[in-house]
């Protein structure tokens, strides 16, 4: 799906060093190339460590990288903004707050007030992700899976464009992981956004996304994107396709070559 | 009937260990000036006026949690800055441990001789007793706070006092309660210390008074409100968590 109207996010040649607790410097990212177009759900996937959280982090302006340049809109990104929403590995809830208040933190946390208009729309939010009831819950009264959905509906809470997720179902069981893939791809389409998905799931990647990117060991290159060719909406079936299942195992021997070679 | 028997263990087994301390001391004849039976205790203890006893109490929970309360307002803002800041964290922390590693029985004397007589010294010797395990607890928690979180509070570009108020301080509720709870018992031995050192009232200078005069059996009784006392401190400390934190208390379902 790329967009004539220009890419929502961009990469271009960006290039991350840390230095190590030793003081070597680490090459997390090297010569990153990546435009993504609007409301494409892009997912990153590549071994452990490969640095495609720090993708995530660069893209919300929460890290400069050290070389190259990465813009949302075509204006470069030097801070956070506001066409970002996170959701992160764990639901990092408050468990001081109900459902309802977690939900309308942000605005709590960047504005010191909620107002009855947030309030609404976090409302709304809840009845998306089908937790309209569980509102004067606390956190720890709710499974796994609904204390993600709640995350999720706390990183829409200001209609940001741009989605940033960094394996948010990767600590759910497997049968919960599947019903949220699907969760998602339906608020997706309820309300659309660019998503930038990092999973290590190649099911779940191929199951979610437009295009999948390949990322190689560190140095983290962009080693191959895949556009995934399964038809949309996809629903249960699609996860018993055989297409879906050829697909996975030509990324996984690209994945696993690439390491045996390197 | 074994559930009423579970309730009431922690009752029996109390009451049992008096009745063979009462039987023991009375069998093996022990002087009452080396353990006084539980019942000599309780005789000597309505002996006392029962305002003296009061005006003793009084002195001590007063010392207790002067010490106590001001020992939470200095270490929370120490911890915050030991939080915040490298070089603050690489001054401040060597200050503490030092504090933390000199016994405060034997610095006792020397802030009496330095402060006088009064309130005052009594107070600083709780309060130096109690600090350095609140500041450590309090500045684990403002850092046990989930990354993530703070990622959260950056991407929303929300001022670092909101990120410290809404975030990180909530999250450290529960090792400042922790700390709280150690901090509480720590404070009324600070005063008792105080009371040893330089006091003319209070439970812990009755103790003393009574041992110097041989009153055995009254010392044991300043001993047992002292203690009951500090039971009660550390329930209260329980309670307050229970009514305004019960989030911070792990789920016992």
């Amino acid at each position: 799906m790329t967009n004539a109207a220009g890419p929502v996010i961009e990469l271009a040649d960006v290039q991350q060093t840390f230095v190590s607790s030793d003081g070597t410097p680490v090459h997390a990212l090297e010569g990153v190339s990546l435009a993504i177009g609007r409301h494409e759900f892009v997912s990153i996937i590549g071994p452990s460590g490969c640095g495609k959280s720090t993708i995530l982090r660069l893209i919300a302006g929460l890290l400069r990288p050290s070389a190259g340049r990465v813009a949302i809109f075509d204006l470069q990104v030097i801070e956070p903004r506001d066409e970002i929403g996170m959701v992160f590995q764990k639901p990092t809830l408050l468990p001081w707050l109900n459902v309802l208040d977690n939900v309308t933190f942000p605005m709590k946390h960047k504005y010191g007030t909620v107002d009855a208009k947030d309030r609404e729309r976090a409302l709304e939010l809840l009845a998306l992700v089908g937790l309209k009831d569980f509102m004067a819950k606390r956190p720890d009264e709710l499974s796994g899976g609904m204390q993600q959905r709640v995350a999720i509906a706390r990183s829409l809470l200001h209609d940001p464009e741009i989605l940033l997720m960094d394996e948010p179902f990767s600590a759910l069981d497997a049968l919960t992981r599947d019903e949220m893939s699907f969760e998602l791809l339906r608020i997706w389409r309820e309300r659309p956004k660019t998503v930038v998905f990092v999973t290590h799931s190649i099911p779940e990647a191929l199951l979610l996304s437009d295009r999948i990117v390949v990322m190689s060991a560190r140095p983290a290159r962009v080693s191959e994107i895949i556009e995934v060719p399964l038809e949309r909406p996809r629903s249960f079936e699609t996860l018993s396709n055989p297409r879906l299942h050829e697909l996975a195992n030509a990324i996984r021997e690209k994945v696993f070559s690439r390491k045996l070679a390197a | 009937m074994h559930k009423w028997l579970d309730r009431a263990a922690p009752v029996l087994t109390f009451i049992s260990i008096l009745a063979i301390w009462e039987t023991l001391c009375r069998l093996l004849a022990v002087p009452s000036f080396l353990l006084p039976t539980p019942s000599a205790i309780v005789i000597a203890a309505f002996a006392v006026d029962i305002g003296q006893w009061w005006a003793h109490l009084a002195a001590t929970l007063e010392v207790t949690l002067i010490g106590f309360v001001v020992s939470i307002l200095v270490s929370v803002p120490i911890a915050i800055a030991l939080t915040n800041s490298r070089f603050l964290s690489r001054t401040l922390l060597p200050l503490l441990v030092v504090v933390q590693s000199t016994p405060i029985v034997a610095v006792a004397p020397i802030i009496v001789v330095t402060l006088g007589a009064g309130l005052l010294p009594r107070v600083v010797i709780t309060f130096l007793i109690t600090l350095f395990p609140l500041v450590i607890s309090t500045a684990t928690g403002l850092q046990a706070t989930p990354p993530e979180l703070i990622e959260l509070s950056r991407s929303l570009r929300a001022s670092r006092a909101r990120e410290y108020w809404q975030i990180r301080l909530p999250f450290a509720v529960p090792y400042i309660f922790s700390a709280l709870k150690v901090g509480i018992t720590l404070s009324v031995i600070g005063a008792v210390i105080a009371e040893f050192v330089a006091a003319e009232k209070g439970l812990g200078y009755m103790i003393l008074f009574s041992t110097s005069s041989f009153k055995v059996p009254q010392a044991f009784a300043a001993l047992a409100i002292l203690v009951t006392a500090s039971l009660l401190l550390f329930q209260l400390v329980v309670q307050l968590q229970r009514r305004f934190f019960l989030w911070s208390i792990p789920a016992s379902r």
